[in-house]
């Protein structure tokens, strides 16, 4: 891959806020131009705290980061970046318009592309109105539309669905897959893994500042697991053990949960029949992200994400 | 920086609070300087007395009535404006929004430092202009002959009152970069302005000859200064002679100068979360 092709480059990033906190530890990661790469992991893992040092807000205390082929923050790459950091911030005594108007002369961006960006988030009808009194989701969209103010090469969006309807989440979404459809790449970051799986190209998997995987999302996903029905159970499990290692099975609510390539179906059942387990169910599950995922935050059982 | 400055000039335009500001720093600036005398003159009891109390209010004394209060009052709105348009930057949470458009931060700063120059320029005009229109107002009804400072000497005291406004206002600016918020940097700096000076200046003073020698060092005590070297009455609040009016324009501007570097090391070396 050579330099054009990659946007974001991390090398060892970290930060670390007093002596006890580390919030990011030795993150290297890679986004290449074009694809729409999610940055996915469970509350306080870091993902905020890496975007911000991607955009100059915060220095890492060790490690390196280049976007756009220069130190983050630096007004070269920040004209090609659009951002939305956190919850969106803007003046509350004034309307959403005005908000962008400042938010356009900052960036020294066209005034036309204003009217633009309220129509893409679905904001312009509300436009004139004081940010004060917008709602969450409503909040939410102007920090898309500011984000999008510059038509930038480099979109990094953190939750961009936080506070939205799921009317309003997939149409963020959709949003969210069209502007990376092109030459756009996108950076976004979430805790929902059906988001992740359903609009990115590549994950990052972030737990306690670790970025413990990087991969796209089908090799990520794997290849899936059989659910055998099987009577009786600790027998079963035993021969499974046997068979297959004892990391490899499971049992979830009364069946066997064996993490092998289904195709592999046929020579189970015959081995398991062969050892006197009477087989009632065998079923083939498509591997998730969530499982994964929970398997690689140590979650397992707490689920609230997804 | 021009994208800056124009950016600033747009959000504190469309702020009611900084017209808030404005119209306090009028009212106040038009009772203590008209009213007040006006009223008085109204109920004194022997015409002589009568006469003395409005003469103050006449045309010719417009520099030092309109920058007579810039050390305490007008002291306190500017530097409450500082606090509220850097302050809120933080308490918004719009410093991040802004600062991930493009500027680097000191020209965000470099933009909002001249916004507020401009802003206190208005403000000091405002004081200056509606100040003239009253007692020009009060000269022709009571048919007195009508003495105008001169030319060069109003612009003297507009730049006077500029600096002695910009000081307080850039003091309230580094204290927002420095607490990033605005209750402590209010708080702390009215507290300065109103009430530590003046317990400095009127109580350590004649006890501790170390205070004594540091009085003159203040930046509210060479405002003071500066405003009656243009003539201010030295028996004002906050209106004082410890220094020449050479003297407490150097220092003010090393003051103004000191705050502006404090701020710009503030912002650019720490995060913004
Ligand atoms: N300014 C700060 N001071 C101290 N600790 C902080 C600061 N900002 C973040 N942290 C800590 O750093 C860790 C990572 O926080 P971060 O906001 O990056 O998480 P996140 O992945 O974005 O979580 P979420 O999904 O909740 O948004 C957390 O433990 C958090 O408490
Ligand atoms: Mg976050």
């Amino acid at each position: 891959m050579n330099s054009e092709g990659v946007l974001v480059e991390t090398r060892n990033l970290t930060k670390r806020y007093g002596s006890r906190i580390l919030a990011v530890d030795r993150v290297s990661l890679t986004v290449r131009r074009g694809e729409v790469y999610g940055f996915l992991g469970p509350n306080g893992a870091g993902k905020t705290t890496c975007m911000r040092m991607l955009l100059g807000l915060i220095r890492p205390t060790s490690g390196k980061a280049t976007v756009l082929g220069r130190s983050p923050g630096h007004p070269e790459s920040l004209v090609r970046v659009g951002a939305l950091v956190e919850s969106p911030a803007f003046y509350p005594y004034l309307s959403g318009m005005d908000n962008l108007r400042v938010v356009a002369r900052y960036a020294s961006v066209p005034k036309r592309r204003i009217e633009e960006v309220l129509r893409l988030v679905g904001l312009t009808h509300r436009a004139r109105d004081k940010f004060a009194t917008y709602s969450l989701g409503m909040k939410q969209r102007l920090g898309v539309a500011a984000a999008l103010l510059k038509d930038p090469e480099l979109l990094i969006l953190d939750e961009p669905t936080n506070g939205l309807d799921p009317a309003g989440m997939a149409d963020m979404r959709d949003l969210i897959r069209r502007l990376g459809s092109g030459e756009r790449t996108v950076l976004l970051s979430s805790h929902l893994l059906g988001e992740i799986e359903q609009i990115c190209d590549r994950v990052g998997i972030i737990s306690g500042g670790r970025l413990i995987a990087e991969s796209t999302v089908e090799k990520l996903r794997g290849k899936g697991a059989l659910l055998v029905g099987a009577k009786p159970l600790d027998h079963a499990r035993q021969s499974a053990e046997q068979l297959l290692g004892a990391e490899r099975v499971e049992v979830l609510n009364g069946t066997l949960r064996l993490n092998v390539d289904p195709v592999t179906a046929g020579r189970i059942n015959r081995e398991l029949v062969d050892a006197g387990v009477e087989v009632t169910e065998l079923r083939p599950v498509e591997g998730t992200l969530e499982e994964v995922f929970l398997e690689m935050t140590d979650q397992k059982g707490e689920s609230h994400v997804g | 920086m021009l994208a800056s400055f124009s950016a600033g000039m747009l959000k504190l335009y469309k702020r009611p609070a900084a017209w808030g500001l404005l119209l306090v720093a009028l009212v106040l600036s038009q009772i203590f300087n008209y009213l007040v005398p006006y009223a008085g003159y109204l109920s004194a009891d022997n015409e002589r007395a009568a006469e003395q109390i409005l003469a103050s209010t006449m045309p010719e004394y417009l520099i030092s009535n309109s920058i007579g209060g810039f050390p305490l009052f007008a002291g306190a709105l500017a530097l409450t404006l500082g606090v509220l348009s850097v302050g809120s930057e933080y308490s918004f949470g719009t410093l991040k929004t802004m600062l991930i458009q493009r500027p680097r931060r000191l020209t965000f700063f470099a933009g909002e430092l001249l916004v507020l120059a401009v802003a206190v320029l208005a403000i000091v005009l405002s004081i200056f202009a509606l100040g003239a229109l009253t007692s020009y107002t009060i000269a022709t009804s009571l048919s007195n002959s009508i003495a105008w400072p001169s030319l060069s000497e109003l612009a003297r005291g507009v730049a006077s009152g500029w600096l002695i406004l910009m000081t307080w206002c850039l003091l309230g600016a580094m204290l927002a970069f420095l607490f990033k918020g605005m209750a402590m940097p209010i708080g702390l700096g009215v507290v300065w302005i109103l009430g530590i000076e003046n317990l400095i200046v009127n109580v350590a003073a004649a006890l501790l000859d170390f205070a004594d020698t540091l009085q003159v060092g203040l930046p509210g005590v060479n405002a003071g200064s500066l405003v009656s070297a243009l003539g201010g009455r030295s028996d004002a609040p906050g209106v004082n002679t410890a220094v020449d009016g050479t003297q407490a324009t150097i220092v003010l501007v090393a003051y103004a100068v000191v705050f502006v570097l404090i701020a710009s090391v503030a912002l650019q070396r720490r995060d913004v979360t």
